[in-house]
């Protein structure tokens, strides 16, 4: 038994339980076509929730700050890119690939931009005076997300946007009788190129080898002379474009987005910091992963348990491991 | 050793007794069926946020379920109502069934997340209500989904039912007031209510409320004086959770229509949490005041911002932020304003005048 565990964890430890997830729906699923379709689904899903979460998650590492308005980001992005896209409507029906593209670069950039300044003043305006303080912070982060979510019904309304999604991003590949939407690929593709940026970013720099140290012991950094503050704000900054990114991405994918977005998204981002441990990018993924493969293949599997299975997942992972899979070394 | 009142504790009490005044009388000083709505839902969130408070004031624990366990007493009853036929057995079953549940339900929560810190535990109450109100609208044969349930209440409550009659056989008016079942279900509502209040009330001044306190202050120290923090923790998170409940189970009969939106909610969630904040944490008087004031909030300040967004047709992006829908973006801002500078609240705030410090 020990042996095993010791094999395994050689292999990738608990990196290994997005593989097994998968095999295990592989035998309950049945069809490998379907099963394909739905783990690609479930991992696209995966790596947008991630640019959702990390933000989040890298927050509470480096500062002990919980945002509960983090959602706000979200369904900001997504409404700033929905807006874009529509304003630029006669981009994307062009019968020119560049202008598509550029016209979603766009609004990418929109949301991400919205997102680097929203996440300035939120940082300076709301979470600022409550430093160390967990009640005050999740009051004042809620509050701040009750203010967002009514500005954002008095902006757009409360009925829903309908997307347009830019012309060579729409319909599927078939590969055999496999068939993958683009759409989810490129949300793939473009998820773990940001994964590895960051990665890079946190392992290989020295911005990052000092994110990482406050993370681990904030007082030992701040005693060699650096600024943890000015720190933190880059960091929020980052970790709110990157919601609003998320957001963006998630517009597309769903073509269809109303205000409660941000809500629905909330749960399932905060399930994903919890499964994965709180500060640790790394953690985040593997929790967003297996949060997006459970969800695709118990929607397909058994449709009426979908919101639960997040639920009992987190439930079991935390029973396991209270601190969640991969958390950052405190 | 009695504790000299400050003269704003004196005031605070004063204001109450006069609320609670106000709410014996409701029905004989408004004369209107929107007022005695009104009435009836202030004595509900008085208890509801009471015992949120406890929670959160007095042991310092955030939880975002407690409108899922309010949620789990009102479909109770109302399940029961619906299926049995009104009748006090129906009301009795479907309010333990409720609180039953809640209880199981508290207990498993608590014990595997107490444990942790503060704001696991709100993120883990958050996704255990979500998961609660995806449930009431899945479980469609049962809960109605989205529409709800509507069931009729036992029929001493029904408004044609005759309290005291006179020798002619007809409703005895007091005070130009018809003393038909409608009076009857408004007192139902407003004594448990007050009964609810009070054990609360007992509960918060007693030894066990001195723990409470002393756990939210400094945890360690609790534990190290020989506390069972856990214990403590889990059991308060499951009193409250009763409360809720039962409160839940009244406010079902009381309304005869039980849904996502009157009872599981995550509105009412941010509702009860701007009254405690507003009314101030920590102390039940806050509960109080914090509960009429939103209430009031709710019912009568819409008339009055839907006035000014028509007075400012003409101003841009004004006359869709005073929109009378978009009232939670007000309450919002204040609320957040109150946290920062009055984190007591407006009781606790007003309790501390004339403190000699």
């Amino acid at each position: 038994m020990d042996r095993l565990a010791e094999q395994i964890g050689r292999f990738g430890g608990v990196n290994l339980l997005p593989v097994a997830l998968a095999l295990v729906a592989f035998v309950l699923i049945g069809a490998p076509s379907s099963w394909v379709t739905l783990t690609v689904a479930g991992l696209a899903m995966g790596l947008m929730v991630f640019l959702m979460a990390s933000g989040l998650s890298l927050v509470f590492g480096l500062m002990d700050v919980l945002n509960f308005g983090h959602s706000a980001f979200i369904s900001f992005g997504a409404f700033v890119a929905a807006s874009v896209l529509i304003a630029l409507n006669h981009w994307l029906v062009a019968d020119s690939v560049i202008l598509n593209a550029l016209a979603l670069a766009f609004a990418f950039i929109a949301a991400i931009g919205f997102g680097l300044v929203a996440g300035w003043l939120f940082e300076t305006i709301i979470v600022r005076p409550v430093y160390r303080d967990h009640l005050r912070q999740i009051l004042i982060t809620m509050g701040a997300l009750i203010v967002s979510e009514q500005v954002i019904l008095a902006i757009w309304g409360g009925t829903p946007v309908t997307v347009p999604r830019p012309h060579f991003l729409e319909g599927s590949w078939i590969i055999g009788d496999v068939s993958i939407e683009v759409y989810r690929g490129f949300a793939f593709v473009l998820g773990a190129l940001i994964f590895v940026g960051l990665h890079f970013l946190l392992n290989r720099t020295r911005i990052g080898l000092l994110i990482r140290a406050g993370v681990e012991n904030r007082e030992m950094v701040e005693s060699l002379g650096f600024n943890i503050d000015r720190l933190f704000i880059g960091v929020f900054m980052l970790g709110s474009a990157l919601a609003a990114l998320g957001g963006a991405m998630w517009a597309g994918y769903e073509t269809l987005i109303t205000p409660a977005l941000g809500g629905e998204m909330m749960i399932i981002v905060f399930i994903v910091v919890i499964i994965g441990g709180l500060g640790s990018i790394r953690g985040t993924l593997l929790g967003a992963i297996i949060v997006g493969l459970t969800a695709n293949y118990v929607g397909y599997l058994a449709p009426k348990l979908a919101l639960a299975s997040n639920m009992i997942l987190m439930m079991a992972i935390l029973m396991w491991r209270p601190k969640g899979l991969a958390p950052a070394v405190k | 050793m009695a504790k000299q009142d400050t003269t704003g504790a004196r005031a605070v009490k004063i204001a109450v007794f006069l609320i609670a005044a106000l709410l014996l009388f409701a029905p004989f000083l408004f004369q209107d069926v929107r007022a005695l709505e009104v009435a009836a839902r202030i004595c509900i969130f008085i208890v509801l946020v009471a015992s949120y408070d406890l929670l959160i004031g007095y042991t310092g624990i955030v939880s975002f379920a407690h409108t899922m366990f309010f949620g789990f007493g009102s479909y109770g009853a109302a399940i029961a109502l619906k299926q049995m036929g009104p009748g006090w057995d129906a009301v009795a079953l479907g309010a333990l069934a409720g609180a039953a549940v809640s209880l199981v339900v508290a207990v498993a929560i608590g014990l595997v997340s107490l444990r942790v810190k503060a704001i696991f535990f709100a993120m883990i109450t958050l996704a255990a209500a979500s998961v609660a109100l995806v449930l009431a609208s899945q479980l469609s044969h049962l809960t109605g989904g989205e529409d709800g349930i509507t069931y009729r209440a036992p029929d001493l409550f029904k408004p044609a039912t005759k309290l005291l009659t006179d020798a002619d056989g007809k409703v005895v008016e007091w005070f130009g007031v018809k003393l038909n079942g409608k009076i009857a279900a408004y007192y139902f509502v407003f004594t448990s209510a007050l009964i609810l209040f009070a054990v609360m009330f007992r509960l918060t001044v007693s030894p066990l409320g001195t723990v409470l306190v002393a756990i939210r202050e400094n945890e360690a120290r609790a534990e190290a004086i020989g506390y069972r923090v856990v214990a403590y923790r889990t059991f308060v998170f499951c009193a409250s959770a009763l409360v809720a409940s039962l409160a839940g189970s009244v406010y079902a009969v009381w309304l005869k229509y039980t849904g996502p939106d009157t009872a599981l909610s995550f509105a009412i969630m941010i509702d009860i949490l701007l009254m405690v904040v507003i009314g101030g944490m920590g102390t039940m008087w806050g509960a109080v005041v914090g509960a009429v004031l939103m209430v009031m909030a709710q019912y009568y300040l819409r008339d009055l911002m839907g006035a000014a967004s028509e007075a400012l047709a003409g101003v841009p992006l004004l006359p869709d932020l005073l929109n009378p829908d978009r009232w939670l973006f007000w309450l919002g801002i204040i609320f957040i304003l109150l946290v920062y500078f009055f984190p007591k609240g407006i009781v606790g705030t007003i309790m501390q005048k004339g403190a000699r410090t």
